[in-house]
């Protein structure tokens, strides 16, 4: 089968070419060693089909970006049959800048001209068989929105395949010109394939390439400083020289071709208006925040526009609709659910359901109650707790993929680049960041628009510190329970500084990681503001696809793996006996166990809960009572004798997914009280916990930051993985305990013995001063090194 | 008369006439077509006064001052 890449600019109606192109058969992984996309689909018109390979979005072929240097090898080595240089003719210059780059390698290209319709819509006309004779290359017109000429594309492509194409290339002329040759023509002795090129990036002075031919680098260093350095304006500086010369060439021969009407010139095109709203100097802000709260509201709020509380009739008959079966799924306690809501509880609901019909089809079969609750809680409690993720997940990522399809996400970059930046990272850091407080996993996944490897990294890192939704029922019920506990403080309050100790947490991790372990220049920020327009649906859905796809197979793997360890764990002792049994429930909460009921007592049908209220004497119980001396220095350890246990294991079960913290902490109260309570909020579980176990305020409140610092969820840990550079994710792993380590131990001694703030602002200053020299005697060296080199 | 690009005012233009600095930075400012020769014309700054939008070879492009700073304009 024929093999055709696709390049082009970011912006250029590549993803919708390659689209209209392949359909729905496309594939999407990763390039070796980095995670840019790599997709790949088929082309089944015509008479043989084709793959097409869709390149990263780049604007040169420098050894800069790996996009870039993915897209270079895969030229040089991939070997396709053929490259389609998709070209904006609306941004003609720029873009053809790449074409002239592409050219020279010995592989055949044919150019489309994509938005042709947008030009012709401005007056602009474009005269093709001029391009086409200047440039040397096939050239058609396309709209791969409109799905206009790709069959006439394909053909042309299909054409260019036939015969051998020798590279071209703008810089001939001039002293440059003279280098380039010698240098190309000490390469074809070597039988290098693609010598043009190759010589071209060694007049460069390309570090890839001069890695690659350090001697014939050497030659062309001596010949240009003889013959080319003097008459010329950019003296050793072939690096400009060449940029120079391309551009030169191409506003000299291909500009001419574009003839601009004069209405062009006159007044503002629509997306002029519409950024000058947008980027306002005052209005840009609010606007970016409105827009933010507008996304939250619609995927996670119950009360959709707050029409349940200004009209509460409204409010009353959807709390009555909530008790329904299906209504439940439309309507909230509070009023209208929003659609990342509706599609929550729908899956809810489904997944609740399918686990009940399982249950029933065991019970029947006659399995024993070891293997149903192992089937029903083990394997389809894991595979729920996956997919009840999906629907917010998707809705968030809906909105995300809109702002950056539509442009605007460049746009916020360019608001909040100020903001950021002090910290290491650039503007488009910020709207990951805000998305970790609803969910990590989306937020992860969309640090992919995140253009350097080390900012990507510093990002996720920071991610599961913006304490998401699934976070807030365990500040929630602490935060009651201490409350009802101490008769002190306010319940909000101690909530929303959890949420500021996470942001503090945030900022103080990525000050540490940019002057340590990420040191080095801040990555440019030198961006395309690319022109505003409506989102297409079918790439929006396409898109979604694709991620939802890539998030279902890491899930699968790695969270169910773990589901089912950890369900085994906390419901086996170590002599493989299981401990879920049925109980009797009194009124009062306290419960024995139905077998051991008198004889003749009358059983209330639902007063019988089957449940673990033996997990002090479970494998998962046991490690927790070994490790517990570790929990000491966060409060929740060796000091709260026999019991501390339980809230290292309700921390471990917290790793699945964090709803289940409250729920654990629950069943452990049982074990060790005997009491079985349960309440809405979970207030009344904790509140059980600290009367069994006597833990203190500090030590609850930095059991609550060790549970919002540390290892998400499993399903998190699955996005980080698949997100992450290879050889990161361990130690983004080791990071999460590391920090959530710290920090909790700094919050409970300081809270529980105020004199340590002493030790722990000195052991700050102290390692910051030690950073901080560090980095001033690197940086010295750094200097010396390249003086030296000069 | 030559400024820095960074310089300008909004609505100001001017005509780059050198490219300073080194490495990635550079490179990408060549490469976004900030060449000798080429028009730049400030558009506007963000609401944080920095990084700033310029229209260069038809199109929209945002850079930081720093990053502005190495470029050399002639101020028309």
């Amino acid at each position: 089968m024929l093999k055709i890449a696709l390049a082009g600019n970011p912006n250029s109606g590549k993803t919708t070419l390659f689209n209209a192109l392949t359909g729905s058969t496309a594939h999407v992984g990763n390039w070796p060693g980095v995670t840019v996309d790599k997709k790949v689909g088929v082309y089944k018109k015509g008479k043989e089909g084709a793959e097409i390979v869709d390149l990263p979005g780049i604007y040169s072929l420098s050894p800069y970006t790996p996009e870039e240097v993915v897209t270079r090898n895969y030229l040089l080595d991939g070997k396709p049959d053929c490259i389609i240089n998709i070209v904006d003719v609306t941004n003609l210059e720029r873009n053809l800048y790449l074409t002239t780059q592409l050219m020279e390698v010995d592989i055949p290209l044919v150019v489309a001209l994509n938005m042709t319709d947008v030009l012709e819509k401005n007056g602009d006309t474009i005269d093709v068989e001029k391009l086409q004779e200047n440039i040397g290359l096939p050239v058609v017109k396309i709209s791969a929105l409109r799905d206009w000429g790709t069959d006439e594309l394909m053909e042309q492509v299909l054409k260019a395949t036939e015969k051998k194409r020798t590279a071209s290339s703008v810089l001939s002329r001039g002293g440059i010109g003279k280098a380039i040759a010698n240098a190309e023509n000490a390469l074809r002795l070597k039988d290098v394939d693609s010598p043009l090129f190759h010589a071209i990036k060694l007049v460069e002075k390309d570090e890839l390439e001069v890695q690659m031919h350090p001697r014939e680098a050497a030659a062309v260093d001596e010949f240009v400083k003889i013959n080319y350095a003097i008459d010329s304006q950019f003296g050793l500086d072939t690096e400009a020289a060449i940029a120079d010369a391309r551009y030169r060439y191409i506003t000299e021969n291909y500009s001419i071709a574009l003839k601009r009407s004069k209405k062009h010139n006159q007044g503002l095109t629509s997306s002029d208006k519409a950024d000058r709203v947008l980027t306002n100097r005052f209005a840009a802000l609010p606007i970016f925040f409105v827009i933010l709260f507008g996304i939250f509201h619609l995927t996670f709020s119950e009360n959709f526009l707050y029409l349940g509380s200004i009209i509460p009739p409204l409010g009353d008959w959807c709390a009555k609709m909530s008790e329904t079966t299906f209504g439940c799924i439309l309507f909230s306690a509070e009023g209208i659910n929003t659609p990342g809501t509706i599609l929550f509880y729908a899956m809810d609901l489904l997944t609740s359901s399918i686990g009940e019909w399982l249950g029933l089809g065991l019970e029947a079969l006659g399995a024993s109650p070891a293997i149903q609750a192992f089937i029903c809680d083990g394997i389809w409690g894991g595979i729920s707790s996956v997919l009840s993720f999906v629907p917010q997940i998707m809705v968030l990522f809906l909105f995300f993929s809109i702002l950056e399809d539509s442009g605007y996400m460049a746009r916020v970059a360019f608001i909040l680049d100020r903001i950021l930046r002090r910290f290491g990272v650039s503007g488009r850091a910020f709207m990951p960041m805000i998305m970790g407080f609803g969910c990590s996993i989306p937020a992860m996944m969309n640090t992919r628009t995140l253009a350097d490897e080390k900012e990507r990294t510093a990002t996720m890192r920071v991610i599961p510190f913006f304490s998401c939704g699934a976070k807030l029922p365990i500040l929630t019920a602490i935060a009651g329970a201490i409350v009802a506990q101490s008769g002190k403080g306010n319940a909000d309050i101690i909530t929303y500084s959890m949420y500021l100790i996470g942001i503090v947490a945030a900022v103080i991790a990525l000050l540490v990681m940019r002057t340590t372990t990420m040191r080095g220049e801040t990555p440019p920020f030198i961006m395309e503001l690319p022109t505003y327009h409506f989102p297409r649906f079918r790439n929006l859905m396409l898109h979604l696809w694709d991620k939802l796809k890539h998030y279902i197979k890491k899930a699968f793997t790695v969270i169910l793996v773990s589901c089912v360890a950890i369900w085994f764990l906390s419901n086996f002792s170590w002599n493989w006996e299981f401990l879920m049994d049925e109980y009797y429930l009194y009124s009062d909460g306290s419960f024995v166990l139905l077998s051991d009921l008198p004889a003749g007592y009358a059983v209330a049908q639902e007063n019988i809960v089957f449940m673990n209220a033996r997990m002090d004497e479970s494998i998962l119980g046991s490690l927790g009572m070994f490790m517990q001396f570790l929990f000491t220095p966060l409060g929740f350890g060796s000091q709260l004798s026999d019991a501390g246990w339980v809230f290292a294991v309700a921390a471990v079960t917290g790793l699945i997914a964090k709803e289940n913290v409250i729920a654990t902490l629950g069943t452990l109260s049982a074990c060790l009280t005997g009491i079985l309570v349960v309440s809405e909020g979970g207030d009344a579980e904790v509140a059980s916990m600290i009367a069994a176990t006597g833990i203190t305020v500090p030590a609850l409140i930095a059991f609550i930051v060790f549970n919002m610092t540390t290892i998400p969820c499993f399903a998190a840990v699955a996005a980080a993985k698949g997100e992450l550079k290879k050889g990161t994710f361990k130690w983004t792993l080791l990071f999460w305990i590391v920090t959530s380590y710290i920090a909790a131990s700094a919050v409970y001694t300081v809270g529980q013995f105020p004199w340590t703030v002493a030790i722990w602002l000195g052991a700050a200053t102290l390692i910051g001063l030690c950073i901080f020299f560090y980095n001033k005697k690197m940086k010295a060296n750094e200097a010396k090194a390249r003086l030296f080199k000069k | 008369m030559v400024r820095l690009l960074s310089e300008l005012k909004n609505g100001e233009s001017g005509k780059v006439v050198k490219v300073n600095g080194e490495g990635a930075v550079r490179r990408r400012l060549f490469d976004m077509g900030i060449t000798p020769g080429a028009l730049a014309q400030m558009r506007k700054k963000a609401p944080l006064g920095d990084p700033i939008e310029i229209t260069v070879r038809g199109y929209e492009l945002t850079l930081r001052k720093v990053e502005a700073a190495c470029v050399e304009v002639e101020f028309l």
